[in-house]
């Protein structure tokens, strides 16, 4: 299933839907780091709301796509992850370390307005 | 009548269909939600493994019962290389460079009964299961 991805502004926002596979995920991926240059676009929110399991694939999906997006000078935002997948991802020892999180898509623009005002380098 | 399962792994989507049987036949056993994604997460990553090593194998899900007590077995099969070394492959971290070295244990550590069984150049089984502890 392809992952919708909206434009707003110079924010890109991509809210990903139950059942995704890995080339679903690695589409995602191809396409952000693709939009951000063709739109310009400064920001990412990708909303794994919806997403019932974040498993080790998926987890370093989303940090490869946050990375990549970072390298094309863009911040990436993964909001929505449930309780239940956080306890699961921390009981797997999954990690989404140097990618920003919020709990929801306001809090997301809001931490993508934060990051803003005070760029970070590239990890 | 106990309900059982047979997912044949051939392909990504059937990852996608093994978990989401997994958690629908969870469901039907009264897991709660937090119990129900562990199961769906677990499964998710012992398919991944036959899908990557093996290319090819099947995930049975079947309902356990113990006393008063309810669950879930789900083994995974193939018939691939095998594992050479299966404390290594426990360990966590540990890969063969195709995946991220958390599936194994990470299942282990989120499933109540874990085994692996495995013979290079035949095939390797998991059995995990989980039971539902809810009152």
């Amino acid at each position: 299933m392809q992952v919708p991805i909206l434009k707003q502004g110079d924010v890109l926002i991509a809210s990903v839907q139950a059942a995704l596979t890995d080339a679903d995920l690695v589409q995602l991926r191809d396409q952000l780091t693709e939009k951000v240059g063709r739109l310009r676009s400064r920001g990412v929110i990708v909303d794994v709301t919806a997403l019932d399991v974040m498993d080790s694939f998926a987890s370093r999906s989303l940090r490869n796509l946050a990375h990549m997006v970072k390298l094309r000078g863009a911040e990436t935002v993964i909001v929505g992850i449930q309780p239940e997948v956080a306890f699961a991802m921390v009981q797997l020892g999954l990690r989404l370390e140097g990618v920003l999180t919020a709990l929801d898509l306001e809090e997301g623009l809001e931490a993508l307005n934060r990051a803003r005002t005070s760029p970070t380098r590239a990890h | 009548m106990l309900t059982e399962t047979l997912v044949p792994i051939l392909s990504e989507m059937d990852i996608v269909m093994a978990r989401q049987q997994g958690r629908a036949l969870a469901t039907e056993l009264g897991f709660r939600p937090g119990d129900l994604t562990l199961i769906a997460t677990a499964i998710s990553e012992i398919a991944r493994n036959i899908l990557i090593y093996a290319s090819h194998g099947e995930i049975l899900l079947r309902q356990i019962q113990d006393g008063p007590l309810r669950g879930i077995l789900v083994v995974g099969r193939d018939q691939g290389p095998g594992i050479p070394d299966i404390d290594r492959a426990m360990q966590d971290g540990y890969s063969t460079g195709k995946s991220l070295g958390l599936g194994l244990p990470g299942a282990k550590r989120i499933m109540d009964d874990f085994n692996i069984v495995s013979e290079v150049g035949r095939g390797t089984t998991v059995t995990m299961k989980k039971w539902n502890r809810r009152p």
